[in-house]
């Protein structure tokens, strides 16, 4: 389960940023990198942060510079749009949710320049909630991971592999093409 | 360089365009080496699980572009491990298509009557065979339900897939755990073993040179098992004959690479790249609605929430598959589970304001993912692909230890393309969102451009030279003995999954590559039964192999 110590304020943009991708309940009151813009565990409750910390993902010696430009974009961001930003946190951390959104919007959208950059850095966020890529997928069900709770993904059979016995309505639901070669499958 | 190994006949990859090859030619007593980038993963290896490093990531490539992004196999076996079996033939129509060239693409020789012998070679070989209602996965029900109920039709797609091995985990892009699938591990390439080929798994070939005897070096590189960025060795073999079946993201690039050594290239190399004109919309269904309108319900009280269950693709929609109708506007609508990673990032929220796969509203979709239904489009587009100059190795720039990378290939839909894909979005909204069964989106291309399982035609069969890389027999124009057996050979989209003509087209090339290597001094024979050794497929073909090998 994820780290809930004091983050620093690299740690914390990150986090703003995974959480901005997919938002989550704050894990205190005073947490200021989760910006509580939805119930239940997000990407950082799923686990951000540890997979984008795996070597795995090719992007983990890299992450200092991820918050330090996001950083940078943040306060580009808010002297354009006149917003004075709370110096006790990281910039990126004092936009608020909305402007947070609308910066990612603008760093993936086509035509920026370091797009494919954050457009990664989006991917592994978003892989952290959706796959648990992290983290054997079995045990992350047994733990309780939010992501994969959320969606609903059942739970595999004793040895760790799923089977559906019961797997379809059992019955012809539609004509087929009048072209179809019944010996092949195929249109004639 | 001290020594160089040397071999008869040299095969680069081992999915649908090498596998087939490989085994007809080491059945005929050739010296068969076959390189494959990939790992030779065993059944206890194919992972259900989604952990970074699980064969999840091992066996296939995620490679972005300017435009496109491809995902294909990286194991041996290649595509066949880790797709979702769906086997049908192209349309009559395909074969006539003009494309972008505005002529027909296809080589005078082949359509679909001159390829149905050699279809049913391979669905003899692996088997391929049709899918009854009764066991069609509820998602694939669902599909058929909702076409029905909007005056369609729908056809279970046939498939590779032994339906009494198959327990319908969905887990078919980390390759098959029970053996249901009837992937190439299966067949030709224990055949080929059996027969002498040697296969070589992570051995990613760079380069080719030509020899001072006519033939080919190849040049390759050790890849590490675990990261797949590290190279631990590099060496090469000479051959008579090289086959190159990389891949359609990769034939070109080792044919670019190569062009300082081998001469030029010709001009299709590396163009007319095809994405199959695949395009995904996602639909979250109204439970309450499929129940009501549809009449569907699974015994326990729920009438869908199935997304989770099946084995890929198993119904579609081939209304739109009429010849009579002008190219850019036929298409297939195909049911398709999609695992979480790199596909549900792409989903949007439907209805709402763009871009919206990302925020709230996404996570609020994702808690709704058991009652997701995904259709899989499959239009003519323009072959707009074009390889831009070759990284330093392999075909990308590999960003991850495995799965990720940013390759060179560049895709601008074209006018016509673009209405094509906006054409069939909105038939699939018509037919899912009658009546509030559900609500549909189509995946974003803001990220990594539009996306392809099949990649094609970046190395393309043709009569003419000035369009196509290869000729009928797809050998290299201007490079004898090397010939081309992937799908970088398709000369175009093919409005349904391509596997099955891929394969039919490499078993089709076998005759003239038997013949190349016969005049370089190669003691071998065509004519090998199915790799079970069932005969019928060869009978059938036997007429058009004779005049491949004498003409």
């Amino acid at each position: 389960m994820p780290d809930t110590r004091p983050s620093d304020p690299r740690t914390m943009t990150l986090e703003a940023f995974a959480d901005t991708v997919l938002p989550g309940e704050k894990r205190s009151p005073d947490d200021r990198a989760i910006a509580g813009a939805a119930p239940g565990g997000g990407a950082v409750a799923a686990g951000a942060i540890e997979l984008l910390r795996t070597p795995a993902t090719g992007i983990a010696d890299g992450l200092d510079d991820y918050a330090d430009l996001l950083t940078k974009h943040a306060l580009g961001y808010a002297a354009e749009h006149g917003l004075q930003l709370d110096e006790t946190v990281p910039p990126f951390v004092a936009l608020p949710f909305e402007h947070r959104t609308a910066l990612v919007q603008a760093l993936t959208a086509p035509g920026h320049p370091e797009k494919p950059f954050w457009v990664l850095l989006a991917l592994f966020s978003y892989m952290a909630f959706d796959s648990a890529a992290h983290l054997n997928t079995r045990q992350a069900l047994a733990s309780g991971h939010p992501g994969l709770t959320a969606m609903g993904v059942s739970t595999p059979d004793a040895d760790g592999l799923w089977r559906f016995a019961e797997h379809s309505y059992g019955r012809r639901l539609s004509d087929v093409h009048p072209d179809t070669d019944h010996s092949t499958g195929s249109l004639a | 360089m001290t020594s160089v190994e040397k071999t008869d006949v040299l095969v680069i990859g081992s999915g649908f365009g090498g596998a087939i090859p490989a085994y007809h030619l080491a059945a005929g007593g050739a010296r068969v080496v076959v390189l494959e980038r990939g790992p030779w993963l065993s059944s206890e290896e194919m992972d259900h699980d989604f952990l970074l490093g699980s064969s999840y990531t091992r066996a296939f490539d995620f490679v972005v572009g300017d435009g496109m992004s491809v995902l294909g196999g990286n194991c041996v076996g290649g595509g066949s491990v880790v797709n979702f079996a769906a086997m049908p033939r192209a349309p009559r129509f395909v074969f006539e298509r003009r494309g972008s060239v505005n002529r027909r693409m296809w080589p005078a020789a082949i359509d679909r009557d001159t390829l149905d012998p050699w279809y049913d070679r391979v669905a003899e070989a692996l088997p391929v065979t049709t899918q009854e209602w009764g066991t069609v996965p509820y998602a694939g029900g669902l599909w058929a339900a909702a076409c029905h109920h909007a005056g369609r039709t729908a056809n279970p797609v046939p498939s590779a897939v032994d339906l009494d091995k198959c327990v319908n985990c969905n887990w078919m892009m980390s390759g098959c755990r029970f053996d249901a699938k009837r992937s190439l591990l299966l067949n030709y390439l224990p055949a080929a073993v059996a027969h002498g080929a040697r296969i070589r798994p992570l051995h990613e070939v760079q380069r080719l040179e030509r020899t001072d005897d006519g033939g080919y070096r190849v040049h390759y590189t050790v890849v590490d098992a675990e990261d797949y960025r590290v190279h631990t060795g590099e060496g090469a073999i000479d051959a008579k004959i090289v086959v190159l079946a990389a891949g359609a993201g990769a034939t070109p690039v080792i044919l670019q690479r190569s062009q300082p050594d081998l001469g030029a290239m010709p001009h299709a190399v590396g163009r007319y790249f095809s994405g199959n004109g695949e395009r995904l919309n996602t639909a979250v269904v109204n439970e309450d609605r499929v129940r009501d309108v549809l009449g569907l319900a699974r015994g326990d009280g729920r009438a869908y929430e199935g997304y989770q269950i099946g084995r890929g693709p198993c119904v579609a929609s081939w209304d739109r598959l009429d010849g009579s109708l002008p190219e850019y506007s036929r298409y297939s609508l195909e049911q398709l589970y999609f695992p979480p990673g790199l596909g549900t990032i792409l989903a949007q929220v439907p209805g709402a304001p763009r871009p919206s796969w990302f925020g709230a509203a996404k996570k609020e979709m994702l808690r709704r993912w058991r009652s997701w239904l995904i259709i899989f489009t499959m239009i003519e587009d323009d072959n707009e692909g074009v390889f831009g100059p070759p990284p330093p190795r392999g075909n990308a720039n590999r960003v991850s230890q495995q799965m990720l990378g940013h390759g060179t290939i560049s895709y601008h839909p074209t006018a016509n393309t673009q209405r094509a894909w906006a054409e069939s979005d909105a038939d699939v909204k018509s037919i899912l969102e009658r009546d509030g069964l559900a609500e549909v989106a189509p995946w974003t291309n803001d990220l990594v451009g539009a996306y392809t399982v099949h990649p094609l035609a970046s190395c393309r069969i043709g009569d003419d030279p000035a369009t196509s890389a290869l000729d009928d027999r797809h050998e290299l124009r201007g490079h004898p003995g090397v010939f081309v057996t992937d799908g970088s050979a398709v000369p175009g989209a093919l409005t349904v999954n391509p596997a099955m003509t891929i394969a039919a087209l490499a078993e089709r090339a076998v005759p003239g590559i038997v013949r190349a290597a016969r005049e370089r001094g190669v003691d071998v024979v065509y004519g090998a039964p199915a790799p079970d050794g069932a005969t019928s497929g060869r009978r059938a073909t036997g007429a058009q192999a004779a005049e491949l090998m004498n003409r």
